[in-house]
């Protein structure tokens, strides 16, 4: 065990791995998504991945809903009517105005600090070579912590089995130098796999290029290693806050506040141990 | 989903969200598993406690009621665990590492143990068999019975879901509590359960103090535990602890029939508190993952707060951003 919150430069390492390959993530850039759903399909198809339950939910294209257990990769939709500022054609009397959306394929952040890891009774969910999060299906017993633990709400457990399920990043692929199914079916480069570092550099051009272009409501998401998870392993480049696509805006991982915890737990059981022993002192009533 | 049928919890917080979507996934726990997990290990815990003293301060009654209640609590704890598991056939898995970073990892290496050491006392108290090991089982399980009863604060505080986690300095001391008045109440059907007494009152105090300060606490999450199923459950809770704290300290100053009918009263009282207690903090913390609000507006609140405290290094967003978002979850 390393330490449980803060900037950390090498997870895998952290995690005891001596001979180890490049930390690698994800970049999704919302900005070039076009909605074409190729990493739901790919990710499915590739990870064998049990179908779920048909629902229309009326959330514009989305009838995914959700990353779960057996959704990997989520694509959310947003269609919002906007203001041109323009003047509107004749005859409509109005101001002219356009649907903008914003598309954006959600998957699990593979955590710097992974609270899903850290609860983990069982040692099934581990830090791999690569620096991803991995649960070992053979392991887990279905306990069910991992799931609120998770700030982003993606791990979940599959009904009729049992188990905690989430994106793998495709190990398998990776342990063969292919790149995961879903960055290889981006047909825009919407996501983009790679070592981190230089993901993080690209997102940082990509920022300073659609600032200069006037897109002021670009920002990027889960690059910080300041940020509450040590940066995530998979971060965003995102067109408005980051709850309007169901992601929190300043996640934690609970375990950086587990000292205290314990420290609280400790000093509880203690006052329990004095009090059970204080009310066997003096004189009692029977 | 349509837009009219969606009521939020906190009406006067602004928010976006996706529409109106949780951003996380509520635990997968069970009712009564888990609610029961919590409140039988704490009975348990105390119920150990109070037998390793009972019998070192020679209370053979005291001794034998702790000693039954803490194996038979213990039992039914790790049974409620197994079947709240996805695959309970994988239980022993729970002991294949110990891992500090994981409250359920500790906790399972407290309560096998104490299982065993509280089943050991047990037999040997029921059986006459071995006093001597018997003596020591319970001495063991007696010092183990203070960490069982409050590990599972620890346990569902270190979650993200924000009734638990943001209450994560008092749960144990709720739990704590709760513990003192359910194991305090079993004692007092042992006639020289005196030093019992003690605890079931202490405890009561120390449960509806906690608790009243998570429920008054000036944070969002804190209003989860006053209102729906989790303020109903906590307001039972509060009555039937009250009054079982207050007919056990009246049954010190009577005698014969009528003591046996207060202490009687106490410990369903104190029990009932203790179970009610549990299943509404279990309830709180659901409320809080399935509603977005608890997720968000307190995120959102840091965040601003921090990009005042510093000059802005990206865009934050705009007013115009902000009301459509709520408009798409609210109108």
């Amino acid at each position: 065990m390393g330490r449980l919150s803060g900037p950390l430069a090498d997870p895998s390492g952290d995690a005891g791995y001596a001979d180890r390959p490049e930390r690698v993530g994800f970049f999704t850039d919302t900005s070039v998504c076009i909605g074409c759903k190729a990493c739901e399909v790919a990710c499915k198809e590739w990870n064998a991945l049990p179908a779920e339950d048909d629902v229309l939910t009326g959330m514009s294209y989305d009838n995914t809903g959700q990353l779960g257990a057996s959704t990997y990769r989520h694509v959310a939709f947003v269609e919002r009517t906007v203001d041109l500022g323009m003047p509107g054609l004749a005859g409509d009397g109005g101001d002219a105005t356009e649907v903008r959306w914003l598309m954006s394929s959600d998957v699990c952040k593979h955590c710097t600090h992974a609270a899903c890891l850290d609860v983990c009774p069982t040692g099934s969910l581990i830090r791999t070579e690569h620096g991803t999060v991995l649960v070992q299906e053979d392991i887990c017993n279905g306990c069910g912590y991992c799931i609120p633990a998770c700030p982003y709400g993606v791990i979940d457990q599959r009904p009729g089995d049992g188990r905690a399920f989430k994106c793998t990043m495709c190990q398998d692929r990776l342990g063969v130098g292919l790149q995961p199914a879903c960055a290889t079916a981006c047909p825009t480069e919407s996501i983009r796999f790679g070592p981190l570092d230089e993901l993080r550099a690209e997102a940082d051009e990509r920022l300073a290029a659609l600032h200069d272009r006037g897109v002021d409501d670009a920002r990027l998401y889960g690059h910080d290693a300041g940020d509450g998870v040590g940066g995530a392993g998979a971060f965003f480049l995102l067109l408005d806050e980051p709850e309007v696509y169901g992601l929190p805006p300043d996640p934690v991982v609970t375990t950086r506040d587990l000292p205290s915890m314990w420290r609280h737990a400790a000093a509880a059981a203690l006052a329990v141990a004095g009090a059970v022993a204080a009310a066997f002192v003096g004189r009692t009533s029977r | 989903m349509s837009p009219k049928r969606e009521r939020l919890m906190v009406p006067e917080a602004e928010f976006s969200s996706y529409y109106g979507r949780p951003i996380l996934k509520a635990p997968v726990w069970k009712v009564p598993d888990v609610p029961a997990y919590l409140y039988l290990g704490g009975l348990a815990g105390v119920s150990a406690s109070l037998a390793a003293l009972a019998d070192a301060t020679g209370r053979p009654e005291l001794r034998r009621t702790g000693r039954v209640a803490a194996a038979a609590g213990a039992t039914a704890s790790v049974g409620f665990l197994v079947h709240d598991l996805g695959r309970p056939e994988r239980f022993l898995h729970m002991l294949r590492v110990l891992k500090p970073t994981s409250p359920l990892s500790v906790g399972s290496w407290i309560l096998a143990p104490f299982g065993a050491l509280a089943g050991a006392a047990a037999a040997s108290e029921v059986t006459g068999i071995a006093a001597g090991p018997g003596r020591l089982a319970g001495a063991a399980a007696g010092l183990l019975g203070p960490a069982l009863t409050t590990y599972t604060a620890v346990l569902i505080a270190d979650t993200a879901v924000p009734g638990w986690h943001e209450a994560h300095r008092e749960l144990p001391f709720v739990f704590a509590g709760s513990a003192m008045a359910a194991g305090g109440g079993v004692g007092l059907l042992a006639r020289d359960g005196g030093p019992a007494r003690r605890v079931a009152v202490a405890g009561a105090a120390l449960e509806l103090a906690a608790s009243a300060v998570v429920e008054r606490r000036d944070r969002l999450s804190a209003r989860a535990y006053r209102t729906g199923r989790a303020g109903a459950a906590l307001r039972v809770a509060r009555a039937a602890t009250a009054a079982g704290g207050l007919a056990a300290a009246a049954g010190a100053l009577t005698r014969g029939r009528s003591r046996a009918l207060l202490d009687g009263a106490a410990a369903l009282l104190l029990n009932a508190g203790s179970v009610a207690t549990r299943y509404g903090v279990f309830e709180a913390g659901m409320a809080t993952a399935r509603d977005p609000a608890y997720t968000v507006v307190p995120q959102r609140a840091r965040l601003n707060a921090r990009d005042e405290g510093q000059p802005a290094t990206r865009t934050g967003p705009t007013s115009a951003s902000r009301s459509s978002a709520r408009s798409r979850t609210e109108s």
